[in-house]
C-alpha cells in the first residue's frame, strides 16, 4: 500500500522536495504540497483505493505524510 | 467596525487547475465547487481554469482568515457568489459558517484577479457582525 500511496504522491503532489527522499514521517506541506496539490492527491487515491474520503476526513492531518493517509485508507477499507 | 482585522490571501497555478479538470472531471469540480460557482466558470478550457483558479484562491485565503485546528470545512462550504453586477462575495454555509460565528469573524471582504498564469484572492475580515458587507452565513442545521 505504501508504494502506491508514494506513486501517487510522486505524480500529484507536486513536492519540491523528491518523495524519494522523504520517510513515511516526513511533512508533505513543509516539502512543498500546497491545498489544491492535496485535492488531486486525494482523487488519485480515491481512484487508486477504490474509496472515498468523507468529510470527516478532510484534515490537514490525515494528507500530512505517508503514514497518515496510509493510516485513513487502511480504517476507509476496513470500514468498507 | 472593531479594531481588529483578519487577512488572507491566496496564490493558484492556473494551468494545475486546467490539469485536474482534464484529469479528474466532473469529480473534481463538484468536490471542491459548488453548482453556482460551476455555471459561473464556463467557457473555453483556459478562460473557465482562470476562473475556477481565482475561485480555488478565495476558498484558500477563507480559511486562512477562519485558521481552522485540524478539520477543514467542505470546499463547498466556502462559496464565491456573483451578483448581477458581476461583482463577488463570499458566502459561508455548514462547517466554515459556524468557524465564522465562533471565532466573531465578518463582515468580509474578497477581491480576486488572475494574470500570467496565476489567479490570487485576497479576503479581509473584521470582526463586527450584523454591519455592511456581512457575508450571508447559512445557520447549520441540526
Amino acid at each position: 500500500m505504501r508504494e502506491q500511496i508514494r506513486q501517487v504522491i510522486a505524480e500529484h503532489a507536486r513536492l519540491s522536495t523528491p518523495i524519494e527522499v522523504l520517510g513515511d514521517e516526513g511533512d508533505l506541506f513543509a516539502a512543498g504540497m500546497t491545498s489544491h496539490a492535496s485535492v488531486n492527491v486525494m482523487l488519485a487515491l480515491e481512484d487508486t483505493f477504490e474509496v472515498e474520503f468523507p468529510e470527516a476526513m478532510l484534515r490537514k492531518s490525515t494528507f500530512a505524510n505517508v503514514a497518515s493517509i496510509e493510516a485513513a485508507l487502511c480504517e476507509l477499507t476496513v470500514s468498507v | 467596525m472593531s479594531d481588529d482585522l483578519s487577512v488572507g490571501v491566496d496564490l493558484v497555478d492556473i494551468a494545475e487547475v486546467a490539469r485536474s479538470v482534464k484529469r479528474f472531471g466532473d469529480r473534481y469540480l463538484r468536490r471542491v465547487f459548488t453548482e453556482h460557482e460551476i455555471a459561473c466558470c464556463q467557457g473555453p478550457p483556459d478562460v473557465a481554469a482562470a476562473s475556477l483558479a481565482a475561485r480555488f484562491a478565495a476558498k484558500e485565503a477563507t480559511l486562512k482568515v477562519l485558521a481552522p485546528a485540524d478539520a477543514r470545512p467542505d470546499w463547498r462550504s466556502i462559496e464565491v457568489v456573483r451578483l448581477p453586477t458581476g461583482a463577488c462575495k463570499l458566502r459561508l454555509r455548514g462547517a466554515a459558517a459556524r468557524l465564522a460565528i465562533e471565532r466573531g469573524l465578518g463582515p468580509f471582504a474578497l477581491s480576486m484577479t488572475h494574470e500570467a498564469g496565476l489567479a490570487a484572492a485576497v479576503v479581509v475580515s473584521g470582526s463586527a457582525p450584523g454591519v455592511d458587507g456581512q457575508p450571508t452565513m447559512e445557520a447549520p442545521r441540526g
